[in-house]
This record gives structure tokens, sequence and C-alpha cells, in this order.
């Protein structure tokens, strides 16, 4: 990957930002190295927009700092920041043709006339709409006012470039040639970017780290797979991957009594005993019929539905308690299928569960139980 | 069943429709009729015709009409210079008391004009004592009266105009180095084109056609063409009268056309 001369290294520090007696950014802290692309991930209303306004400048903290390459910019109004945002609705000036909006930014920095021309035609050349230079915004699709929204932001050579969930106003198909387009200039140009999505798969295809976000506060910081092996509480376990979260308390080092006393066997020994979380993500659970050997908990399937690639399976281990469990659907490994009724067995290995203490932090195993953990790769 | 309905809907709406036209268009075309009567008195039928009544309108209205588009024109310029930021803020901003701003720029819309046009006079003639101005009968308090009865015109339609506007675009602007004011200038103005030509074009119409300010507000050296078309029916009954609001019509109706392809220009230009 190369890196721009103009990319800056970004730093929140603590950031605060409070609406009436609602907390939107709670303390946010994050270190983004030059160059590098980091997804603000979470469900609407987890304060990444609003972080990223704060970083625009759109809006103040209420306390904490902002600073580029370690000078701090919280104090500085939008227009003297140098960041180039591509926003959700794209934000396209529509009286003025392709053109004219990709060289807004130079006009604002009294770039001579020959400078400006030479920079917009480089920018139409990048984004591919050399044949468009003349046309207005409405005479344009989602995707190339898409393509001019980031050839404006990245006309000024920015120092930091903020996407503002940038693919959501496009179709499934040209979602997935934008967010590679994104990428690839983006490593090309060497560009520090944060960018803004609820949407896991695009979160997890463009970011070399992710920021995932939830009530205002950063839950877990790094790459995707980081997040994906070792999530840091339930929350992000259930967003990343849409664990089963089952709440309970450790009775023995190998067993999770659920509330109503029924009780889930463990894949690994843990220490100490209390209140406790179970988070297990859908595709570790296989199924199996009733006497296997090495089963972590019994139910009955509520309802099998078939999904092509995948099959899926609500099993009812108790009146308040169900899982999901889902397998290929399709191929020599497909998993069975299991109709309404039926009573199963679930199984699962050790790597694939995750334990919390009642404050949410992970327990770690005590020792990995690999007997437990063969038979079920056996089963 | 549904078929009959439908027939007996859409002759109503016809109906309807031509009632409307009639409602409008007869008097114009009888005001068309009457300014073409070679007559000293309205007598029907005319005994003949002449088109001679236009070229006296500028003898007898020539400095009315002037006075008329002079202060149309300063209207017009006071109330956009008024009307255009407070549009702006209106439309930004929820500040405390924004309310009671947005009632009073609205609230002379309400007010009949005879009585606004007695305050008004009685409030200049008060300055006029306390602070020794000449403000009464002059064109100057003549002025300020109609940038107060056009301002809420221009507001209303600049408000109109930015209701659909995406704010985004003006943080885009500024986060590509445009300063507040570069802003306003190059991203809200435009956006508001049209409800600044349509605003700019009611408050000439509303000050020229203005009779009842300018009944308290003029003096023998400042009249306005409708009080002076008013003072001249005092006296003479003769097509001179219709002739002038012949003109004045097609005048106006122009200026609506030519704005209306205009601002309609501009949309597909945009």
């Amino acid at each position: 990957m190369t890196t721009s001369p103009d990319a800056a290294a970004l730093t929140l520090d603590r950031l605060v930002r409070r609406f009436a007696s609602h907390t939107a950014v709670d303390e946010v802290s994050l270190s983004v190295t030059p160059g590098e692309l980091v997804v603000l991930l979470g469900p609407s209303g987890c304060g990444k927009t609003t972080t990223l306004r704060l970083i625009a400048g759109f809006i103040a903290p209420d306390a904490g700092d902002i600073r580029l390459d370690g000078q701090s910019i919280v104090a500085l109004p939008p227009h003297k920041r140098d960041m180039g945002i591509v926003f959700q609705s794209y934000a396209l000036f529509p009286h003025l043709s392709v053109a004219r909006n990709i060289a807004f930014g130079l006009e604002m920095r009294h770039t001579t006339a020959a400078a400006t021309q030479a920079r917009v035609d480089e920018m139409l050349r990048l984004v591919r709409l050399e044949a468009f230079a003349t046309r207005l915004p409405r005479q344009l699709s989602g995707g190339q006012q898409q393509r001019v929204a980031l050839a404006r932001a990245l006309a000024i050579h920015p120092r930091a470039l903020l996407l503002d969930e940038p693919l959501s106003n496009l179709d499934a198909a040209l979602r997935q040639d934008m967010a590679r387009e994104i990428r690839l200039l983006q490593q090309a140009r060497g560009i520090t970017t944060i960018m803004v999505t609820h949407d896991q798969t695009e979160a997890m295809a463009l970011a070399d780290r992710l920021v995932l976000m939830h009530d205002g506060k950063v839950q877990q910081i790094g790459p995707p797979e980081a997040l994906h092996l070792h999530p840091a509480n339930p929350f992000v376990a259930r967003f990343i991957g849409g664990a089963n979260i089952v709440p309970g308390r450790i009775d023995t080092a190998t067993h999770l009594l659920l509330p109503d006393g029924a009780p889930i066997s463990l894949a690994a020994a843990y220490p100490g005993t209390g209140a406790a979380t179970l988070a297990v993500r859908p595709d570790s659970i296989r199924l199996g019929e009733p006497g296997r050997a090495g089963a972590r908990a019994a139910g009955t399937v509520e309802l099998c539905t078939w999904l092509g690639a995948t099959v899926e399976h609500v099993v009812r281990l108790t009146p308040e308690t169900t899982l999901l469990a889902r397998g290929p659907g399709l191929g020599p490994d497909a998993a069975p299928r299991h109709k309404a009724g039926t009573p199963v067995t679930l199984h699962w290995s050790a790597e694939d569960e995750f334990l919390f203490d009642a404050s949410g932090r992970p327990i770690a195993a005590a020792t990995t139980d690999f007997t437990r953990s063969r038979e079920t790769n056996d089963a | 069943m549904s078929d009959t309905l439908a027939r007996v809907e859409h002759a109503a709406v016809s109906l309807l429709v031509s009632l409307g036209v009639a409602l409008i268009g007869v008097p114009l075309l009888l005001t068309l009729y009457l300014s073409v009567f070679d007559e000293k008195l309205i007598l029907f039928p005319p005994h003949a015709y002449t088109l001679d009544w236009y070229p006296a309108i500028g003898a007898t209205f020539g400095d009315p009409i002037w006075t008329s588009l002079q202060l149309g024109a300063a209207a017009v310029i006071g109330s956009l210079t008024l009307g255009i930021p407070a549009g702006i803020g209106l439309s930004r901003h929820r500040f405390r008391g924004r309310g009671l701003v947005s009632t009073l720029l609205l609230a002379p819309i309400t007010v009949p004009g005879i009585a606004l046009g007695l305050a008004i006079y009685i409030m200049l003639v008060a300055i006029d004592e306390t602070a020794g101005t000449a403000l009464t009968g002059s064109l100057t308090g003549l002025v300020l009266a109609h940038i107060l009865i056009t301002t809420p015109w221009v507001v209303r339609l600049c408000l109109a105009s930015l209701a659909t506007h995406d704010r985004t675009a003006e943080e885009a602007a500024a986060s590509l180095g445009a300063h507040p004011l570069k802003v306003i200038w190059r991203v809200t103005l435009p956006a508001m084109r049209p409800g600044i030509i349509a605003g700019a074009l009611f408050a000439f119409v509303i000050s020229f056609e203005n009779l009842e300010l300018a009944l308290f507000l003029t003096s023998p050296g400042v009249t306005t063409l409708p009080v002076a078309v008013l003072q001249y029916l005092e006296y003479h009954i003769d097509p001179l009268v219709a002739a002038v609001a012949v003109a004045q019509t097609l005048g106006i109706a122009v200026l609506l056309l030519l704005l209306d392809r205009f601002v309609r220009l501009g949309r597909i230009v945009r």
C-alpha cells in the first residue's frame, strides 16, 4: 500500500458529545495511522455518524480532542479542516455540472484555472467519468453520482477522507462493485479514511480495522477477523456473526445452568462460578440425533428454513431458550434437515464457544477439554 | 355505473373550469372592448372605435406610472434585502422567539390594507413631529410602507424554496473549504433562485397595484398610478381608464410570461 503525502494520522481522544440528556458519543478514543481505512460499525443510533460529524467539524464535542498529525483541530471550523467527505445522499451541488462540482474545492482554495482544470481532468479519469464532465448531477445514475462525490472529495488532496454510509443508497449489485472501487482507490492513493456503516459485510470487506460501537461507546477495535475470533463482549459476538446469546450461571467448571435450571454442557472448562453469558454463532452449531455422544444440549426443532445456500433450524431448549443453528444447505456437506417437533442434540467445539462474566468481559477457558472437543468434531 | 359517474364528474369539472375562465375572462374582455370606444362618455353601442385612448395614457398618467415603477423597484429591492436573509435564518435555526419573528414577518398580510395605511400615516406624522423629518407624503415613506407589505411574500416564497433544499450540500461546500458566507452565495442562494424570482415578482405586482396604503401616503407631488386612476374617475367616465387597465394587465402578463420562462429555463439548466 502506498501512503499519500497528504495522508495524516488521525487521533480521537476521549470524545464526548451529548444531545440534551442523551450521550451520543461517550469517551470515544481511536488512533488511525496514515493510509489506514477504519470502519465505524454499529446499529443505528450507536453514535458512529455523530463521531464522523465531530471529525468533520459540523458539530463540536462537549469534551475530548481531535488531532491530525498530532495537532488539535477541534477548534477549527469545517472549512479549515481539509477533510474530504462523501455523504450518504452524495450532496452534490444540483446547479453545477460534474466538472464544476469537482472543481468547487479547488476554487475555494484559489487554485489557478489551469491547475484546477488539470486536477478535474485527473479526477474524472480516476472515477472514469470523462464523458460526463458537462452533465448535471440529476442526469447521472446513483453510482455515477457517488463517483462524482468521491472525486470531489479527493480533488482537494484531503488529509483524511470521511465516508458516511457511502453505499447505502445503491442497489445490491452496484454496492459490491462500488465497495471494491472505493477500497482500490483508497489503497492506490493511500488516504487515511474513516467510513461509517451499519452493514457488517460492507465493513468486513473494506476495513483494515473495525471500530464496533454501541450506545455511544466503543465496544471493540481491531481487524475484522479479531472481532470475529475474539469478541470482547456479548454485544460484539451478537453483532459480528449474529451469535446466540444465552444468559445463565456457571455451576461447575463445565456446566452453564439456564435460568429455569436446564444445563448446557460447555466445550471447555472455566474458572469460578456465578452469572455468565454464553455466545455461540449459528454457523458453529451442528445438530445430531438424540443419544449422540458429546452433546452440549438437547432440544426440539421448532422451525426449519431452507435458504438455498444454507439451512436454518430454530431449536427450543427450554420454554424460555431457543438457539439458531445454521448449516450448508447444498452439496455433499449439506446439513440434514429436521422437521418441526424432531428431538435433536446440539454440538459445538471449544473454539466456537464464548463465555462472558456478569459485567460482559470474556472468561478465558481454564483448560480446553480436548476430549470433548474431539468428540464434537467427530459427531 | 361507475362509467356514468365518471362522465358526470368529467362534465362537472369542465363546467366549473369554464365558469372559472368566464369569471376571469369576461371582465378582461369587457375592459378591452371598452378601451377602444370612440366616445367621450361610455355609451353602448359606441358609434365608432378608436385606438387613440392608448397614446393618451402618457399625457395624463405618465408621472404616476413613473412613480409607481420607481416605488415598485424600491419595494422589490427592499423586501429582497430583508426577506432573503430572514427566510434563510428562519429555515435554518430553531431559536427562542422564532415563532414571534415569523408571525411578525407574516402579519402585514393579515391586516386590512386600509387599517395599515391609516396606522402608518399616523405613525409617520408622529415621527415627523418629533424628529422634524418630512416622511409624510414623501416617496421614502411610501417605499417603507410598501416594503412592509411586500416582505412577507418574499419570506414566504424563500421559505418554500428552502423546504426541499438538502442542507448536506451546504456541509459539503464547507468541507471543501467554503467560508459560511461563500456557502450561502454558492449553494444556498442558487437553491433559492425560483423562490427569489417569484418573491421579487410578487413584491413588484403587490406594490404596483396597491391602492389602500397609497391613499393615505401620497401627496399632490407624489401620486401612484392606482391613486391617479381613482382621482381621474371622480371627474371623468371615459374609456381612458379602461385603456390604462388593459395596458397594465398586458404589462404584468408579459412580465409574468418572461419570468416564468426564465425560471423554467433555469430549472432545466440547473
